[in-house]
């Protein structure tokens, strides 16, 4: 909570002598709702397929190592694994990339990080969980810190599973991604706009109301 | 335009303590967050800087991204079913993990290890610490935006995996170290093929040498960056190449050798300067000593024998009461087990003593006053912090 | 070893002293000379580095167990600080003034165990939990992390657990013994 109490509302004067009144909760966040596409569940025309071939080939990663699976990633970017190949690439900024990599388990507090990090992405976006412990906990079940299952805090579309998956299986992974993406039913984004109450619900019952606000993009 | 030409070291004013004393709320000072998704992060971890344009007045870190609560989770698992969850303590070298706690477990309940298990051990830690400080090369390289030298290392690390994959069938967690020996000998024709691999990562490791030590780029920002005063060393519980380079001689491995250390002939290296190019450079020639201890080792590690001792039946081992501490030196320090048993079959409470935990989270805030925030991402790689074992 | 033990018990009494390797020893002290012993040894006896400094919980007996692990750069040998505190009132005097480092190893215990250590900054300040932590300290032991988790993180249903003993007595001898 001490980290929340700098945001409280307050005036600033200005260097020319002018009051400003700034409320950091409203200034940063936009917490207007998403919505979600239309007809995106319908089966897609000659146009959004061809997005869709687009998407699917120019996977941008947000490079932020959020578990051990992590250390995997770094292999992908050298010759011998070679991502880049298939349009891969890691990305600094969440505003930059499309498919967030959530690289194992989630303590209660980078579940914090990264809800906020999938709300900044831009839309259309993809979520791949990486290892057992993002499916049901793994080896971390009992564990009072991490969470179990990821599909209750935002849509996933695909899993690579192992503690941790090797390199050959990120890669086997993305593409199933990108099959997933040109059959059109990369549509995590729409969903968790369709079902924002019960995500938000979900979110809220372990990250409580602190900090958190309704959208952040 | 501030400018601040008089000594930098005095600004802004200190309290008798040396931190600085800073009002936020005067507006002259600006606050920001660094991490956890940020590139320049060595890990999941974050730093709360309070800066005035581009300079660091304060610096808070903030860890807890990583916690799973291991030393919870091992105290109701039994001693056997500890294993598969310790080692991923540490992601980037877990085998010391697998070794502080089988041995630990080993010293309270009396079970003698068999010698050629014990060469085992020791080819897997140094292996180990070689594709961990390959990996921490790279890092430092990157965080001064010498991207080569990251492709490189991280290339030759893979060769290093490659080799534990055929001992363990493991990538990055072994599991090769139950309590009472190991789980397997070498596989045959392994000697050569790692020979090769040695010879490949030497050729690797002379390049960098003259692409890092020799780039003008690293050598203007990294000479001089980052000083440690060696008489923090002992203030501020700094261990391994951080200490070296501070002219502090701190390896355990010469101080209380465990496992083959002693008969094995090898230098600690010192450098005085104290500052990022130090480090890297104490890191740099500790690998080369690795390659030559790995050469050491492989001829000895017996072929066949005994390699696991009689251990009690793991589902109903009983540990009596007791407790202990084991250390071995990782590639960031002093790695250690604090175990305490109390006569059932699950420890009473193991504590995992990482050297992150005072590197990352006491000297980093120290450190970070009067930096750039540029700077920061070099000054954290050098000290080679990892989060998971701030937090476990 | 011995004759620093000895040193220690002429000026401060020693409840137990247990020599577990010829390079460590464990003693025990009470809990008002604790900080003291940690700053004798500090400043007379070279035990100039700290190793950790950490808790043990023994609930059967009411009480928290403190470990200050000290290290002797020079002679190169270990002596472990043990001190025995009440677990109701969990207090402690800090030695933050000793090493800066302790102040993190406060307040972690402050956190995880609920051990208080008055004068020591940061102590109620969150280190490694969530700002949304609602529950007791966790590493007590009758903090009961399955419950936990099974009650707050959504657990994927189909788990079972297998007695690992019955499981392999069914399979040696399927017809039983």
């Amino acid at each position: 909570m001490e980290k929340f109490k700098d945001f409280k509302k307050r005036t600033v004067i200005a260097p020319d002598g002018e009051k400003i009144e700034i409320d950091p909760m409203k200034d940063y966040y936009c917490d207007a709702i998403p919505t979600p596409r239309k007809d995106y569940d319908k089966i897609p025309g000659i146009l959004e397929n061809f997005k869709n071939w687009a998407r699917s080939e120019s996977l941008w990663i947000l490079a932020y190592g959020s578990g051990c699976g992590a250390i995997e990633m770094r292999p992908l970017m050298t010759p011998k694994h070679d991502a880049y190949r298939f349009g891969i690439q890691w990305r600094p900024t969440p505003r930059q990339a499309n498919l967030l990599m959530i690289s194992g388990y989630l303590s209660v507090k980078t579940l914090r990080i990264v809800v906020r990090a999938y709300e900044q992405m831009p839309s259309p976006k993809y979520v791949m969980g990486l290892g057992s412990c993002t499916i049901n906990g793994g080896m971390y079940w009992d564990s009072y810190n991490t969470i179990n299952r990821l599909d209750h805090f935002m849509p996933v579309d695909t899993y690579v599973t192992g503690c941790m998956p090797r390199p050959e299986a990120l890669i086997a992974g993305f593409d199933e991604l990108k099959k997933i993406i040109r059959a059109g039913k990369g549509v995590g984004a729409d969903k968790y706009a369709e079902n924002f109450a019960w995500y938000k619900e979900n979110q809220k019952k372990i990250l409580g109301d602190v900090g958190l606000p309704e959208y952040s993009w | 335009m501030f400018t601040f030409n008089e000594d930098r070291s005095l600004f802004p004013r200190h309290d008798e303590k040396g931190k600085p004393i800073v009002d936020v709320e005067s507006g002259q000072f600006t606050k920001i967050w660094q991490g956890p998704i940020h590139p320049g992060m060595t890990g999941n971890m974050s730093l709360e800087l309070t800066i005035q344009g581009d300079e660091i007045m304060d610096c808070v870190t903030h860890v807890g991204y990583l916690h799973r609560g291991f030393e919870k989770l091992m105290e109701r698992r039994r001693f056997i079913q500890c294993f598969p969850i310790c080692v991923r303590v540490a992601v980037p070298e877990p085998d010391f993990n697998e070794y502080c706690l089988a041995s630990t477990i080993e010293e309270l309940s009396g079970i003698e290890v068999p010698e050629a298990a014990n060469w085992m051990r020791t080819l897997l830690l140094e292996m180990s610490r070689l594709q961990s400080y390959l990996a921490q090369m790279g890092g430092q390289g990157s965080s001064f935006g010498l991207g080569l030298i990251g492709q490189w290392t991280i290339w030759a690390r893979d060769l290093v995996l490659d080799r534990f994959e055929e001992i363990t069938g493991g990538r990055i967690y072994h599991m090769h170290m139950p309590p009472g020996g190991v789980r397997s000998l070498l596989p045959a024709g392994f000697v050569g093929r790692m020979n090769e691999t040695l010879d490949e990562i030497s050729a690797v490791m002379e390049e960098v040498e003259r692409v890092l030590f020799h780039n003008s780029v690293f050598k203007k920002r990294a000479i001089g960056l980052g000083y440690i005063d060696p008489n923090w060393v002992d203030e501020y519980g700094i261990t391994g190449p951080n200490a070296r380079a501070a002219g502090v001689a701190k390896d355990v491995r010469k101080d209380n050798p465990y496992l083959m250390y002693d008969r094995l002939d090898f230098d600690v290296h010192l450098e005085y300067e104290s500052d990022v190019f130090a480090r890297a450079k104490v890191r740099y020639r500790d690998i080369l000593t690795t390659i030559d201890l790995i050469r050491q080792i492989l001829p000895q590690v017996p072929t066949k024998g005994e390699f696991m001792a009689e251990v009690p039946n793991v589902l109903h081992w009983k540990i009596p009461y007791g407790e202990t501490y084991k250390r071995a030196e990782c590639t960031r320090g002093e790695y250690g087990y604090y175990t305490v048993t109390d006569g059932s079959g699950y420890p009473r409470r193991i504590n995992v003593r990482g050297p992150s935990y005072t590197h990352a989270v006491t000297l980093m805030e120290k450190m970070a006053i009067n930096l750039n925030i540029a700077d920061t991402a070099g000054v954290m790689s050098s000290l080679h912090t990892y989060p998971p074992e701030v937090e476990r | 070893m011995k004759e620093i033990v000895n040193r220690l018990k002429e000026k401060f009494p020693v409840t137990a002293e247990i020599y577990q390797r010829d390079d460590l020893t464990f003693v025990t002290v009470e809990k008002k000379y604790g900080v003291d012993a940690v700053a004798y040894l500090k400043e007379y006896e070279g035990f100039t580095h700290l190793v950790l400094l950490t808790a043990v919980d023994w609930l059967e007996e009411g009480e928290f167990q403190l470990t200050y692990l000290l290290n002797n750069p020079k002679a190169k040998h270990d002596i472990g600080l043990r001190v025995r505190i009440d677990r109701e009132t969990a207090e402690m005097q800090t030695a933050h003034h000793l090493w800066p480092a302790v102040t993190t190893y406060e307040q972690e215990l402050n956190e995880m165990f609920g051990i208080s250590f008055p004068g020591s900054p940061r102590q109620g300040h969150r280190f490694i939990l969530d700002e949304a932590w609602q529950g007791p300290p966790p590493y007590r032991r009758d903090f009961d992390t399955k419950k936990y988790s099974e009650e707050t993180y959504f657990p994927r249903p189909g788990r079972s657990k297998i007695d690992p003993s019955e499981h392999m007595k069914k399979k040696l001898y399927p017809e039983g013994m």
